[in-house]
């Protein structure tokens, strides 16, 4: 079974600290968990559950309720491109067409070599700056297809 | 006019404590321990201060309804979930003056009597998280967090809380289901969350917005703060623009401006060969006006009321002649019925249905019918919920639909978008 590292568990002592419950600990455990392994499997949402005392069905109830939560692995560039209106007034779609055709894959889906995954995503608060996409943890904004060949140049 | 909200916008690095303080950060809290917490709430409820979240109702008032027999603990949590499309207001505050924010979120713990509070941030912002969590740690480092702040006595823990990604988790019932480690299914009102919210207790949710003004009410009064403003809107709001116009971006302009005054002196005006056709006023779950409501309207609660939209988050999106109305409205179809937490049946099944007949209606693949359709798909879902997301599709629909019906019956004569 999957095991907490000591970094891990230190930072889940200090969350526990901040809530009356531990149930509430249960999504900053979650990040924890997935910055530690990477994404949240079923043997780490048991583990998530035994350390809260929580039950393993309440806690793929919440997992799978969220859209952050992995449940199977990411490439090591994410690039989530928001689709929302204000986006898509500013051409959110043909940059999301320029990504597929450079990438060879489509929205969902992750590249063989395991290097880029594509996904769509709904407004981020970044719509005074669309087109724009998230890579990993940041914000990508006022995106051309120029600027994406240069991101993914700099990322391959 | 005073900047209340973004007068530190400019300030370099002004979310760091030194700074902020050097702009007269955290000076309100002298005044707020000379004052009782009742005092406090009679200051803003006489501000005229009206939640910033989007439903406007005064912030004074909703605190009073706060049990005050000390039965329970009292909680505080800041929304900071910002998801309404639209709206990239509070990401400005949290990054380049989350101190301000703070400094709010202890007046408004004080005035209720919280001791705990947690800002309920989304999952997706990175950099505000950074700012937020950094400013916080300085905050409890300089002694205006922890126990008996500025040895007033009162004592103020803060915690920030991230989501995860879902837009109803903005809705506070969501909000605070989530923050107890569940899903973000909101609940049956009443009992309000001032009577049993987190944890079972007593709590209020703000808006970042919200609590970002509080400093400058207490530091110069009520009766200044109404001076700004009109006679029910009081103060000043942040917009967020969006779309093709010069300069899109966040701008904080006195209740009651004209939206067309707005449009040009802030966002510029449109971009080269683009014509307006319509404005979302308030984030994307409101009434769209048309080009012409666009020139008599006003920035302000009862003037959007009077054009029957709302000002909702102060979310301005402006679409372009050239954009297809009925490609605008099936995205935002499509938005809803994602973001559907599927509770309810009437909001999961009629978001859902108008999704799927938008996108056909949208691909020249519409029936006829399909138009009447809609309207009745969003008259059934609205008001028969337990929040008000299915009406936040149903009315947008409506608006969509009554102002601009040849663009969707076109779409269904020619069988295909006249737009390409
Ligand atoms: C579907 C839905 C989403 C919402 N999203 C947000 C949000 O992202 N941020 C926010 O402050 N309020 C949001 N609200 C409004 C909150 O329910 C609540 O009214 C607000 O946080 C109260 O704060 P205020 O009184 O300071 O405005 C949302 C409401 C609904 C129905
Ligand atoms: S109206 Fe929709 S989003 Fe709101 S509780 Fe019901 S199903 Fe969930
Ligand atoms: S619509 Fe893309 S960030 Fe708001």
């Amino acid at each position: 079974m999957a095991e907490f590292s000591e970094i891990s568990k230190k930072e889940i002592e200090e969350i526990l600290n901040h809530y009356p419950t531990k149930q509430a600990a249960l999504l900053p455990v979650l990040w924890v968990a997935q910055e530690q392994f990477g994404w949240i499997s079923e043997g780490v949402m048991d583990l998530v559950a035994q350390t809260l005392d929580i039950s393993p069905a309440h806690v793929y109830g919440v997992v799978t309720f969220y859209t952050m939560y992995y449940r199977k692995p990411v490439g090591r560039c994410h690039i989530q491109v928001c689709r929302t209106l204000p986006c898509a007034l500013m051409g959110a779609e043909s940059i999301l067409e320029h990504l597929e055709k450079k990438l060879g894959i489509k929205e969902g889906e992750t590249t063989p070599d395991g290097q880029f995954t594509l996904s769509t995503v709904e407004c981020l608060a970044s719509c005074g700056t669309a087109p724009m996409l998230r890579l990993n943890e940041e914000y990508r904004e006022n995106l051309t297809p120029e600027k994406i060949d240069q991101l993914l140049a700099a990322l391959k | 006019m005073d900047y209340v909200l973004t007068k530190n916008f400019n300030v370099p690095e002004a979310y760091r404590i030194d700074v902020y303080e050097r702009t007269g950060g955290y000076q309100s809290l002298k005044r707020l321990f000379t004052m009782k917490p009742v005092d406090v709430i009679e200051e803003v409820k006489s501000s005229g201060l009206r939640g910033r979240g989007g439903a406007g109702f005064s912030a004074g008032l909703k605190w009073s309804f706060i049990p005050k027999d000390g039965k329970k603990n009292v909680y505080l949590c800041v929304n900071a979930d910002e998801s309404e499309p639209g709206t990239f207001k509070d990401r400005s505050l949290l990054e380049l003056d989350p101190h301000r924010l703070v400094e709010g979120v202890i007046i408004a713990a004080y005035a209720i009597g919280a001791k705990t509070a947690y800002i309920y941030i989304r999952g997706e912002f990175d950099l505000p998280h950074t700012r937020i969590k950094a400013a916080v740690a300085e905050a409890y480092q300089k002694g205006y967090l922890g126990e008996s702040i500025l040895q007033s006595g009162f004592g103020l823990n803060l915690y920030v809380h991230r989501g995860a990604g879902a837009y109803i988790c903005g809705e506070e019932t969501g909000l605070i289901e989530s923050l107890e480690g569940k899903r973000g299914y909101p609940r049956i009102k009443p009992p309000f969350p001032a009577i049993q919210g987190l944890f079972q207790s007593p709590t209020i949710v703000n808006n970042v917005e919200t609590l970002s003004v509080l400093p400058y009410i207490l530091m110069v009064g009520a009766n200044a703060y109404r001076a700004i403003g009109t006679e029910k809107s009081t103060g000043t709001k942040l917009f967020s623009v969006s779309g093709p116009v010069q300069r899109p971006g966040v701008y904080e302009v006195p209740m009651g401006t004209p939206l067309r005054h707005f449009l040009q002196e802030q966002a510029g005006g449109m971009l080269p060969g683009k014509v307006l056709k319509a404005v979302i006023p308030g984030g994307s779950s409101m009434p769209v006006l048309n080009a012409q409501e666009v020139e008599e309207v006003n920035l302000d609660y009862e003037s959007m009321a009077s054009k029957g939209s709302m000002l909702g988050s102060g979310g301005v999106i402006v679409i372009p002649e050239d954009y297809c109305m009925v490609k605008a409205l099936a995205n935002l179809g499509r938005f809803y019925a994602h973001e559907s937490c599927g509770q309810c049946s009437p909001c999961r099944e009629g978001t859902g249905w108008a999704a799927k007949v938008l996108a056909r209606l949208e691909a020249g693949k519409g029936e006829a019918g399909d138009i009447d359709l809609l309207l009745d798909i969003g008259r059934k879902m609205t008001g028969a919920t337990i929040c008000v997301l299915a009406d936040s599709l149903a009315m947008p629909m409506a608006s969509f639909i009554k102002k601009f019906r040849p663009e969707f019956e076109e779409h269904l004569t020619l069988k295909k978008c006249p737009k390409g």
